[in-house]
């Protein structure tokens, strides 16, 4: 019967936003949404926000956490501009979040979640639901915590257990709204408390009651279905970007015939890299979880020293304790890949927010005349290639090299058209198992092209060699205080990698090459700055992007990429530091649009902030 | 470690580097009875790496005509154990000073003695920082007048055997440069214990702190100021052996021999799991100042961190094979689109 009444429009894409307190199970909800979405066959991107304390006060704004998931028919590369749904579960995460929500959009809300109590605790004054503010927007008002409670009576479980199954009847009205199955998140249940039965029933009963209670009210029965994306055929997997750099680092290690080592602190947003790498133990990776950010980059200089591929990874502060080590792995020229998974600066600024301002940091964080290769991730599945990059140069010049992500690439989704992994290249290294001359070994006779000192392995007989961070005299690396040495060993290291321009991508053009207008990016605002682009050259505006993925050096086609234009505009999530160095390297009038609110560009906002630079 | 045995002269061991430390120094001693020791070891050189930090004594590595990085100031125990996990066939030894080790990297120090990571750590403690010509040590007596406490140092030095032992460390000795016997023995026990081994080793330094270690190697005051600990033998010392340690509550004490019962004197015993007595006997003397222990505090077995962690990769790959890219690229499960 219910199916006589149901309306099912078509529509291309939709932007979801589930919130609610950190406790609610938000992320959980979107994830799963997600991850039927992806299997159904969506383009989707998503992108998770919670607070830095792990459970802040309940009820209030400051402990509001929330889930953004953008699912289209066709090829998307963010989550979203202005939500067209939001389900909040109480009344801070309506306050938090009511201000994005689409004109008209839909609002579900957790009725039973607006009392007096957790309206104030909010800072509302009145009932947001009787002051007028909702006007606009429709609204749906749930008893989730009811339908929860005569939901799992059956069940003997406590109160507390109870309810904090009241995320399900919200996924379950979703997956009602928006035609998608149960069964994906039925097998994922049953799986996740395989040893917890009663639990999993439990849950399994909240999320049918909250599809049912879409199929009962008839305020739901007009619901909306988005069709497959006309992604190019393969094989997807979805993917965030902290899991695609461990697998890069992985898969860079195996390419290169060496073990990988990944030393790291615990911080956040950089953690799931650790947590991930450490499961993998039989690709024969070492994790070494340090005593602090010093030890984590040091034991990977030492690690690098006995020929390993390896990695320290962290976050903007970790980054400035790891400097000296950097410094010295750049003097002893010895291969290195420094994770900086950025995150709101400075200080412990925003641990769990995204920004892009330690791209300066990156460049020059280090005493003494220290330029060494600077790589960075666009997206969630491009983080895979890029750490594989990184490995690459390091191991190739014998060099620390820097991979920048940010948490929007680290944590946000999207799914991923996986790679033959047999045609992807093997990497070389410099490793030596022989003397290099007739007199001996010299452990600073570069490689003539590369420039690449060789890579003696301690167990080695014959090559036993001494290196550190003092001087070192051109060919054998003893300690040497010769002035011409150090302006010639200075120079040399400068050299090394500037020639690096010659070896990785070339600067590519997207949209309208004929165009007068050039935005050029780097790292997380890709997504942004292509969609942005893409509607522009719909609309009839002519505009042309560029991204880069290596900051240091830049390909070697940048100046006459960048020649070709009048206009140069360069958005990004920080005050305007690649618009300087560009500024600095080109001699080009960049203009930039910048911002630091810990929130990534919307395609909207660019598209018309865009557009307003090109109209003025 | 190497199988077949291999022996060197010392000259074997010696780099093509000038050896650079002031005429007089105590790491030239040093210097000569590692060398030496490790011409007999029993380990190829291209086995064998030594990691410093930096300060006078960081300078060694350059010295050894074996492997050797020569790092950042009080970082070296951590280098050092990403060279011991990541091949656990070397054999590595850390070179440091008072500073280096227990101020700058006083947290690498403790960690790496906690962990037991398979790595020798040799502290030269003179007591001062010479390589920047004379500021107080976190070793240097209180009131020690240097350039940078001219009215005396007001702090409380820290004694390095108390800290490791309270550090979970499994090898805890202390030498003096001047005694190269005991310096190759202690060398010898620190080689063959599996696991972290600390040898704090008093050296003089003669331009800055000179003398500060006169009471134990003057001929007129060592016999009375050295009490030598050797495993399995009555702590006794001083002129025929007149005075001797006893446990009295868990506490040691110094004694007149005549005095107790010989049954009462405390026989050293290396072994002991309980490091209270360790502690104990690290607390005679806080610092080289009247009868002060010498010797191998304590040496007891525990699983090692770089055994641990290989063992844990080993049983991965028997439980779940080789890790193969294209498993590991499709765990999260993946979808076709045709």
């Amino acid at each position: 019967m219910e199916i006589e009444n149901k309306t099912v429009e078509s529509i291309p894409a939709i932007t979801i936003r589930f919130a609610g307190d950190s406790g609610d199970g938000m992320q959980l909800v979107g994830t799963r949404f997600t991850d039927t979405s992806a299997v159904f066959g969506n383009d989707l991107a998503t992108l998770p926000a919670f607070p830095a304390e792990i459970r802040a006060p309940q009820g209030t704004i400051a402990g509001v956490s929330s889930f953004q998931v953008q699912i289209a028919d066709f090829d998307i590369l963010t989550p979203g501009d202005n939500p067209d749904v939001l389900v909040a579960m109480n009344p801070a995460a309506l306050k938090a979040h009511l201000h994005d929500l689409a004109p008209n959009g839909m609002l579900i809300l957790n009725e039973d979640a607006f009392e007096e109590k957790n309206i104030t605790k909010a800072g509302y004054k009145v009932d947001p639901r009787e002051s007028g503010e909702l006007d606009g927007y429709r609204v749906f008002q749930v008893p989730m915590e009811k339908l929860t409670k005569e939901a799992l009576e059956e069940f003997d479980l406590p109160g507390r257990a109870v309810l904090r199954s009241k995320n399900m009847i919200a996924l379950g009205l979703i997956s009602w709204t928006f035609n998608r199955p149960l069964e994906d998140t039925e097998n994922w249940i049953n799986d996740k408390f395989s040893k917890l039965p009663e639990i999993a029933k439990a849950n399994i009963k909240a999320l049918k009651t909250g599809y049912n209670f879409g199929i009962t009210v008839e305020a739901f029965h007009h619901t909306y279905v988005v069709d497959k994306a006309s992604l190019p055929p393969g094989e997807y997997t979805n993917i965030n970007g902290n899991i695609g750099l461990s697998w890069g680092l992985i898969t860079a290690a195996k390419k290169a015939d060496l073990d990988l080592f990944y030393g790291s602190y615990p911080i956040t947003p950089a953690s799931d890299i650790l947590h991930e790498l450490s499961k993998h133990k039989n690709f024969n990776v070492i994790t070494f979880q340090a005593e602090d950010e010093i030890a984590a980059a040091a034991a990977a200089v030492g690690a690098s020293f006995t020929g390993k591929l390896a990695v320290t990874g962290t976050s903007g502060p970790g980054l400035a304790l790891k400097s000296e080590t950097i410094s010295l792995a750049l003097s002893a020229e010895l291969p290195l890949v420094i994770v900086n998974v950025q995150r709101g600066g400075p200080s412990t600024g925003l641990p769990t927010k995204p920004e892009q301002s330690d791209l300066m940091f990156a460049l020059y964080g280090r005493h003494g005349e220290s330029p060494l290769p600077v790589v960075a991730a666009k997206s969630p599945s491009h983080a895979f290639y890029a750490a594989y990059e990184a490995a690459r140069i390091a191991l190739k010049y014998m060099t620390p090299v820097i991979l920048l992500s940010d948490n929007y690439v680290a944590t946000g989704s999207e799914p991923w058209n996986l790679p033959n992994t047999e045609e992807l290249n093997n990497l070389e290294t410099n490793i030596v198992t022989k003397l290099n001359t007739e007199d001996g070994f010299l452990p600073f006779l570069r490689n003539v092209d590369t420039f690449a000192r060789p890579w003696a392995l301690p167990g080695t007989p014959g090559l036993e060699y001494r290196v550190g961070g003092l001087e070192k005299e051109e060919g054998t690396g003893n300690v040497s205080y010769d002035a011409a040495n150090h302006q010639y060993m200075t120079d040399m290291r400068a050299w090394k990698v500037s020639n690096i321009a010659n070896d990785i991508d070339k600067l590519e053009l997207h949209g309208d090459e004929s165009a007068d207008t050039l935005v050029l990016g780097w790292g997380s605002t890709y997504g942004g700055i292509t969609q942005a682009v893409n509607r522009l050259n719909e609309k009839g505006v002519k505009v042309a992007s560029a991204h880069f993925v290596h900051l240091n050096p830049f390909p070697d086609n940048t100046l006459e990429v960048i020649s070709k234009f009048k206009q140069v505009i360069i958005p990004e999530l920080n005050t305007g530091q690649l618009l300087k160095l560009v500024r600095e390297a080109f001699l080009v009038d960049a203009r930039g649009i910048n911002k630091v609110s810990g929130e990534p560009f919307t395609a909207l906002e660019l598209t018309d902030k865009i557009e307003a630079i090109i109209n003025e | 470690m190497s199988k077949i045995p291999v022996t060197y002269k010392r000259t074997d061991l010696q780099s093509d580097q000038e050896v650079k430390w002031c005429p007089g120094c105590g790491d030239y001693t040093i210097l000569a009875s590692v060398q030496n020791f490790m011409a007999e070891m029993g380990i190829s050189k291209e086995k064998i790496v030594f990691v410093s930090g930096i300060g006078c004594a960081a300078r060694f590595p350059y010295y050894m005509n074996t492997y050797g990085v020569h790092s950042i100031h009080g970082r070296a125990p951590a280098v050092a154990t990403g060279v011991s996990v990541s091949n656990p066939d070397l054999s590595v030894w850390v070179v440091s000073g008072d500073g280096d080790s227990l101020s700058i990297g006083g947290n690498h120090l403790i960690h790496a003695l906690r962990k037991n990571v398979n790595i020798k750590i040799l502290m030269f403690n003179n007591q001062i920082y010479g390589l920047t010509k004379g500021q107080y040590s976190p070793t240097s007596e209180e009131g020690k007048k240097t350039k940078s406490s001219p009215f005396g140092s007001v702090e409380m030095p820290l004694n390095p055997m108390s800290l490791a032992i309270g550090a979970e460390a499994t090898f805890v000795a202390r030498s003096i440069d001047m005694d190269r016997d005991l310096t190759a023995g202690i060398l010898e026990e620190a080689k063959n214990h599996k696991g972290s081994a600390f040898v704090e080793i008093y050296q003089n330094c003669n331009v800055f702190n000179d003398k500060a270690f006169e009471q134990l190697t003057n001929k007129e005051t060592k016999v009375a100021n050295r009490i030598n600990l050797v495993h399995g033998e009555k702590t006794v010392f001083g002129e025929d052996g007149h005075k001797a340690v006893v446990i009295r509550n868990g506490i040691a004490q110094i004694v007149d021999t005549k005095d107790v019962d010989e049954s009462e004197i405390y026989v050293h015993n290396i072994h002991e799991e309980n490091p209270s007595i360790a502690f104990s006997l690290s607390r005679l003397s806080h610092g080289p100042y009247g009868p002060t222990p010498l010797g191998v505090f304590r040496k007891v077995q525990r699983d090692t961190f770089t055994e641990e962690v290989h063992g844990q990769i080993d049983s991965a790959i028997e439980q779940k094979g080789e890790g193969e890219l294209d498993k590991l690229i499709r765990s999260l499960g993946t979808w076709d689109v045709s």
